[in-house]
């Protein structure tokens, strides 16, 4: 991939970008992963298919989402910065997306190529609730059956998506193995897939999984980082200094930097969930936290145990809350083209309430460590530089969870 | 193939007695490591032909819920693969014959280290690995280490691998081949007989290799069918039953546990026994 000096030609034929990627499946799902990859690899290449999906990202889902000038908190932090420090922010607003996240995006390519496939049931897995309502919303959209698989302590977390799902059609099955989080939906979602591979399409929520998963869901969410790069332009005339996503398995952040990722004064940051802190252990950072090894069809940066068991992760936001990353960042990672740190819950709580309170937006709990680690790099940066953070989704889904943390009590939560 | 090969020569004893092999699985470390070993020491006197030990993994993602269980359990009680590997060393001591395949995912071998690991297999008596996770598009991480070091590569063949795909997979499959009678997971849906008649002819015309079927044989009598039709019957789930039947409310193994799986170990090797292969 180097010596074609780009870092966008990933994956290899085989799926790998580096050393990370793959097909780790088991034999029976093997024979449609590689009809799946066939079929995108020709719905790439039709314009017919990138039509269709043009005409549903306009009049369906709200595309282009604004890019917004965020400018009290570009003034907020510029108080505690040097005179010449404070970069300019502007939020990438995918939380105003149809359905309230970035999520819409990657399903509405997904089902289209369902579709094209003759695929008749659609099944997903969900951590949030954000990709499993936005499954729900296109298999609503064109009258599909759609199961999604979440675990029992999301669906107490989320339970306003709960009720959103089903409104829209959808069998929400509690998934209760392991610790009943996103990694154990994901498994579930896996071994409905593997018992129904003929009838079944899987949309996986987030840029991970066996290829073509990882390359085709950040196909589909390169859209944010395209627009980012054509209203940027507009706005300043110019490319960002740095731009900052939020990452679980990491679809909304390989979404905004692939596009940059060969402008390489462009500096990629990716924030991971540092839950009650790294030292702590319980946490979400499989970057910082974790090692590489094999999950879930691909091989990955996981938190895992020195046996190579999978350890939950923890983090206070449910979509965050996964042991593993989609493979390119891990791969991006170990090249050193992006750097991923990572924000606590307590950092994304304070966030949550800064953003609400002095830009109007209240943001998902996944963007709020994004708004974190903004918050501490901003104020380094120089005042005539440009920060983009990805807004990926909206915080409605997360007042219920939020005023339990802050200790407010709701009445009828 | 090598002439020290066990799965091999128990292949060739059960042509020769002209009956198929019955193969029986459990979980390393299931319900705990020395509850387990006893109960491993003691399958090839119940009538195990071969010995499939599952290697525990918390996300094991084609198994079932009863299989799911016995993986967490094992893990709860401190299994490790470096303790599977241990239990089948114990195992060897007093065991020569009865082949053992460990079953499992990538990961831990993957975290334990390839090469040392299929060393140690080698060494420590296993004679073949089944992995769920690892197809031929993925035969350079462990398939060609592995039967370098002289292990068995025991494919699975499924529904769904088509004419056009069964050579890839049988390309570098070893000591016999694993037929997967269902779509789906372990432990749910029950075996399709006709379905397997069919699908295990059609693998014969491939390949040369003893075929062995699982996923949803439960009892003797599904045992001794498939027996008649293929090479050997794998019983799982219902013997992980067994044993979760034996449980008390702590999880932990209620005096007699071996015993009482044992004896459903015997009757399921009663039924493949009583009956004669095609």
């Amino acid at each position: 991939m180097e010596t074609l000096n780009t870092y966008r030609a990933g994956p290899d034929e085989d799926g790998h970008f580096g050393i990370f990627g793959g097909r780790f499946v088991a034999e029976t799902l093997m024979p449609l992963i590689l009809d799946v990859e066939r079929a995108y690899d020709a719905a790439r290449r039709d314009p017919s298919f990138q039509s269709e999906y043009d005409y549903y990202a306009k009049h369906y889902v709200g595309r282009p989402s604004p890019l917004y000038f965020a400018e009290r908190l570009t003034e907020e932090l510029r108080k505690g910065a040097a005179a010449d420090k404070g970069a300019k922010i502007y939020f990438k607003r995918d939380e105003l997306n149809h359905t309230g996240s970035h999520k819409a995006n990657n399903v509405l390519g997904q089902i289209l190529l369902a579709r094209r496939m003759g695929k008749t049931r659609i099944i997903a897995e969900t951590g949030a609730g954000q990709h499993g309502v936005a499954t729900a919303t296109f298999c609503a959209l064109f009258d599909l059956p759609c199961v999604v698989y979440m675990g029992t302590t999301d669906i107490e977390r989320q339970a306003p998506n709960v009720f959103r799902m089903k409104l829209l059609g959808a069998e929400v099955r509690s998934v209760t193995s392991g610790t009943g989080t996103l990694k154990d939906a994901m498994n579930d979602a896996l071994r409905d897939w593997v018992a129904n591979v003929e009838n079944t399409f899987y949309i996986i929520g987030t840029a991970a999984g066996p290829h073509p998963y990882p390359a085709m869901v950040r196909d589909f969410q390169s859209i944010i980082g395209r627009e980012v790069r054509e209203q940027l332009a507009e706005a300043e005339g110019r490319l960002p200094d740095a731009v900052v996503a939020c990452i679980g398995g990491g679809s909304n952040a390989i979404g905004l930097f692939h596009p940059f990722l060969d402008d390489t004064a462009v500096r990629i940051v990716g924030v991971e969930a540092a839950g009650h802190g790294i030292p702590t252990g319980e946490h979400a950072a499989s970057l910082t936290g974790g090692r590489p090894g094999v999950l879930h069809g691909n091989r990955t940066f996981l938190l895992q145990n020195d046996d190579g068991q999978i350890f939950d992760a923890h983090s206070i936001s449910a979509g965050l809350d996964y042991p593993g990353i989609g493979p390119e960042h891990s791969w991006l990672h170990e090249i050193g083209r992006a750097e991923y740190v990572s924000a606590t819950d307590a950092e994304a709580l304070a966030a949550f309430q800064l953003c609400s309170r002095i830009e109007g937006i209240i943001p998902a709990l996944e963007p709020a460590h994004a708004l974190a680690h903004v918050q501490k790099l901003a104020p380094q940066m120089g005042r005539d530089e440009i920060l983009v953070m990805n807004m990926c989704g909206r915080g409605d889904k997360d007042v219920f969870t939020v005023a339990n943390a802050l200790g407010v009590e709701l009445s009828g939560s | 193939m090598s002439a020290d090969s066990r799965i091999e020569r128990r292949f060739a004893a059960l042509k020769a007695e002209g009956r198929g092999a019955f193969v029986a699985f459990v979980t390393a470390g299931d319900p705990d490591p020395e509850t387990a070993l006893e109960l491993l020491k003691g399958l090839p006197a119940a009538g195990a032909d071969l010995i499939e030990l599952g290697m525990p993994f918390s996300d094991p993602m084609a198994e079932g819920p009863p299989i799911q269980a016995s993986s967490l359990r094992a893990l709860k009680a401190g299994m490790t693969l470096t303790k599977t590997l241990e239990t089948v060393r114990a195992f060897r001591q007093g065991e020569a014959d009865t082949p053992i395949i460990l079953m499992g995912y990538y990961n831990p071998i993957y975290s334990y280290g390839v090469e040392r690991f299929v060393a140690d297999a080698r060494e420590a008596g296993v004679d073949g690995l089944i992995m769920v996770d690892l197809p031929p598009e993925e035969d350079q991480e462990l398939c060609e280490p592995a039967l370098d070091a002289g292990l068995h590569w025991i494919r699975l063949a499924t529904p769904t691998t088509d004419d056009q795909r069964l050579p890839v997979v049988l390309n570098k499959t070893s000591g016999f081949v694993y037929y997967v009678s269902i779509m789906g997971i372990t432990g749910t849906k029950a075996v399709p007989i006709d379905h397997v008649r069919e699908a295990v002819a059609r693998l014969r015309r491939h390949t040369e290799l003893p075929i062995a079927v699982g996923f949803g044989i439960r009892t003797p009598e599904d045992a001794a069918a498939i027996a008649q039709t293929a090479d050997a019957a794998v019983v799982g789930s219902s013997i992980v039953n067994a044993i979760k039947a034996e449980l008390d409310a702590d999880g932990k193994a209620k005096p007699g546990l071996v015993a009482k799986v044992l004896a459903f170990v015997e009757s399921l090797a009663d039924g493949v026994r009583g009956n004669r292969a095609a």
